[in-house]
């Protein structure tokens, strides 16, 4: 009797063991797997320290700008800041950006967000990227204070303070643009087969059958995961529309199900038997190094961050030109930073928008960025040929807002977008991916 | 592995402490209750933190909050619906079975073939031993990049295959968008697989002599030695390492995150990297908690028969 007790006591502390390893194992898978609830609950804890000496005199920028020449811009931001207000310690608080733009950095700054610890300032792309995803959900303060104390409403041109407003209010300040719709081609590739850039999608087909003739691909595309296919379509999308319509495809007034979308969608797919043959396996961070090499594709359909990377490359044959039938139109995607509530440092995070606005600052983000200025009053003296073709081009092109870089749409249907088309290019179905984007704008909240 | 020496600390606790009329009746003072004492800081704590939060999240899934702004107003299993009739989830299921089977007959099979051959009492066993368990140290992210190299169709592996005469054999590697996970899984037995060597190694030792010898008395060969011995006396370290293999082949994230994230049309995407998009990148928490729940109760798939032959086990 005794002994029997005795075992079953012995048993219960194994049972009690085993409960505490499958505890443990449950631990170690459920840790993982759960951060749709914990991981947004736990970040801002663990950034709590980097708060909790709000008292000081701080000012702390989140980016994602880590590497290069985006550093040397921040860097050079920072220096005129510093100089301006020589006690505000700057806490550069940049982030690599991981799975797309800015990914990780967006993950963290989220959970900051949401869990009410924001930064004095942030990176975010001017327009639905700011407004869908911080102002809507009510997490910013209105900027037209600054933007008139600060002369901001003459300097910028007024289709991007179109873009950068939302009821009425500007909500982040521009600190550059960037265009993404520049045909970047090699003169040395084109010459070969004795074309000339093509000017529409016509005659891009007809060139790049003369270079296919030639064995040179004549597209670059990088579609090993989504989001290179999604830059290329919003080019083709403003070939195919004019600016309305194409403005119209967020706002509801045009619809996804259009005969012009379906036409883009048919560009795009017929574009992809003249890419380079191992588009699949190409990822974005590996195209710069295969456009420059000898057997690259003649052609890349890019934004103008190209012309810095080729630079740093030291390679040098080749122009630019608008991407086929897109002249006289700039597509438009800027950084900006913008003032949430309850900024721990509300008056430094002013100042910081104030340089960001400034001529001074953008002149001195700008080259080094390789991107122009959204004033349009810079200094010309420091910027290069592209650079200064560009800023005449803002100053007199109709605006229109980029898709994939989130000037355009919310992050959601950024991400639905571009998923959609590199299910297109890996499937080569028109009418699938066309149905997934209207599904995706439906999602959205602007089906028509 | 850490757990595995709960239970033997508290089977020595129970022996070393010879058991009395007295004590049982004074259980304040009884083992159990010490047990429990000390137990009971990190019940609390994992009932807080990881059932809790399992259960937020399953909550989370039953609400309307796929946007940044919170909305928890109650849809019932909306989410779910969505889910699985997604595409991309159907997909990411097809990628898990390869993924899976794949990665763990890898680990499995490697594993144990380099255990016992280790286990032949050769010369710088430990050194050979510290090579093979050595990629396990590595995190996930550096396996990633430098596999991503490696695989990459035109500069990677494949010249190697070409400088060999191979011209005709260039397989696309994580890139094929059908296959894609099979070439994952390669990156993640190359990482894992010295671990489960490690497992085996030690259930390898702990195999007595006299078996091995009985069966060679017997009669039986070397390979008949493994195939009646010592592979049916290992089953609860396969068992262990199925159940490690398929728990990681469920959560995977790290190394696909830095291969090529979801891949073209999603040839290499999986439930976390899906759920980890969904949340953070679209901002859809509902959905993201719904695959965050549905990882769950795959999990449990595997460990609850764990947890039932443990207790089998445990009565024997």
């Amino acid at each position: 009797m005794q002994s029997k007790r005795v075992v079953n006591r012995r048993q219960f502390m194994k049972y009690l063991g085993f409960g505490a390893t499958s505890a443990a194992l449950m631990a170690a898978c459920a840790a993982p797997a759960a951060p749709g609830a914990t991981g947004g609950a736990q970040a801002p804890a663990q950034e709590a320290p980097a708060q909790g000496a709000s008292g000081e005199n701080q000012l702390e920028i989140f980016s994602w700008w880590t590497s290069g020449g985006e550093v040397e811009a921040l860097n050079a931001l920072y220096a005129i800041y510093s100089e301006k207000y020589p006690d505000v310690e700057i806490i550069n608080a940049a982030l690599a950006g991981g799975a797309g733009q800015g990914g990780n950095m967006k993950a963290l700054l989220e959970t900051r967000m949401q869990g009410g610890q924001p930064p004095d300032s942030f990176q975010v792309h001017l327009g639905r990227e700011l407004i869908d995803s911080h102002v809507i959900p009510g997490r910013m303060e209105p900027l037209d204070f600054l933007y008139e104390e600060e002369g901001l409403y003459d300097v910028f041109p007024q289709d991007l303070i179109e873009i950068a407003s939302y009821d009425g209010h500007p909500w982040s300040v521009p600190v550059n643009i960037h265009r993404s719709n520049v045909l970047w081609y090699r003169t040395d590739k084109l010459e070969a087969v004795g074309a000339e850039p093509p000017t529409t999608w016509d005659e891009f087909f007809e060139v790049a059958e003369m270079l296919k003739a030639a064995g040179i691909p004549a597209l670059a595309v990088a579609e090993n995961e989504p989001n290179f296919s999604g830059h290329v379509f919003e080019t083709v999308l403003v070939a195919v529309m004019d600016p309305e319509t194409y403005r119209g495809l967020f706002n509801g007034s045009t619809s996804w199900e259009s005969e012009q979308v379906t036409q883009a969608l048919e560009i795009l797919n017929r574009a992809y038997d003249y890419a380079n043959p191992d588009y699949l396996s190409t990822s974005w961070g590996d195209i710069n190094d295969r456009y420059v090499a000898d057997d690259g594709p003649a052609m890349m359909i890019m934004g103008d961050w190209t012309h810095g990377v080729l630079k740093s490359k030291g390679f040098t044959t080749y122009h630019w030109a608008p991407s086929p039938g897109t002249q006289g139109k700039f597509i438009v995607l800027s950084d900006s930073f913008g003032l949430p509530k309850n900024a721990p440092h509300r008056e430094n995070a002013i100042n910081w928008l104030r340089v960001c606005g400034s001529r001074e600052g953008q002149d001195a983000f700008n080259p080094p960025k390789g991107s122009i200025p959204a004033r349009t009053d810079a200094d010309l003296s420091v910027y290069d040929e592209y650079q200064l073709e560009a800023m005449e081009d803002f100053k007199t092109n109709i605006l229109v807002p980029s898709i994939q870089h989130g000037a355009a749409a919310k992050q959601s249907f950024v991400l639905d977008y571009a998923i959609a088309l590199n299910v297109l290019a890996t499937t080569r179905d028109v009418a699938a991916a066309q149905a997934q984007l209207i599904q995706a704008a439906e999602d959205a909240g602007f089906g028509a | 592995m850490a757990h595995k020496s709960i239970p033997a600390t508290g089977e020595r606790g129970v022996a070393a402490s010879p058991i009395t009329q007295k004590r049982r009746r004074s259980w304040l003072r009884s083992d159990m209750f010490i047990a429990v004492l000390v137990l009971t800081p990190s019940i609390i704590a994992v009932a807080l933190f990881i059932y809790g939060f399992i259960g937020w999240t399953f909550y989370m899934s039953t609400v309307k909050w796929n946007s940044q702004v919170p909305d928890f107003t109650f849809v019932g299993l909306a989410n779910w619906e969505r889910l699985f009739s997604d595409r991309r989830f159907h997909i990411d299921l097809r990628n898990l079975v390869y993924y899976a089977a794949g990665f763990m007959t890898q680990c499995i099979v490697f594993g144990f073939i380099i255990a016992a051959l280790l286990d032949q009492k050769i010369k710088g066993e430990a050194i050979y031993r510290t090579i093979i368990i050595f990629p396990f140290a590595v995190s996930g992210i550096v396996t990633g990049v430098a596999w991503r190299w490696l695989m990459q169709p035109s500069t990677g592996i494949n010249l190697l295959f070409a400088k060999i005469g191979l011209e005709n054999f260039q397989p696309t590697w994580n890139s094929h968008p059908q296959y894609g996970m099979w070439a994952v899984s390669i990156a993640a037995a190359w990482q894992f697989t010295g671990y489960v060597m490690a497992l085996y190694l030690a259930g390898l030792r702990g195999i007595p002599n006299e078996l091995r010898e009985a069966a060679a008395i017997d009669g039986a060969g070397t390979f008949a030695t493994y195939r009646h011995v010592i592979i049916p006396l290992l089953m609860p370290v396969t068992f262990t390492a199925i159940v490690l293999t398929g728990m990681n082949s469920i959560r995977v994230f790290d190394l696909v995150s830095a291969m090529s994230g979801s891949g073209p049309a999603f040839a290499t995407d999986t439930l976390a990297f899906y759920m980890f998009q969904s949340t953070f990148g679209a901002y859809r928490y509902s959905l993201g908690a719904a695959i965050g729940s549905f990882m769950i109760f795959l999990s449990a798939f595997l460990i609850v028969p764990y947890l039932m032959s443990m207790r089998g086990e445990v009565e024997r």
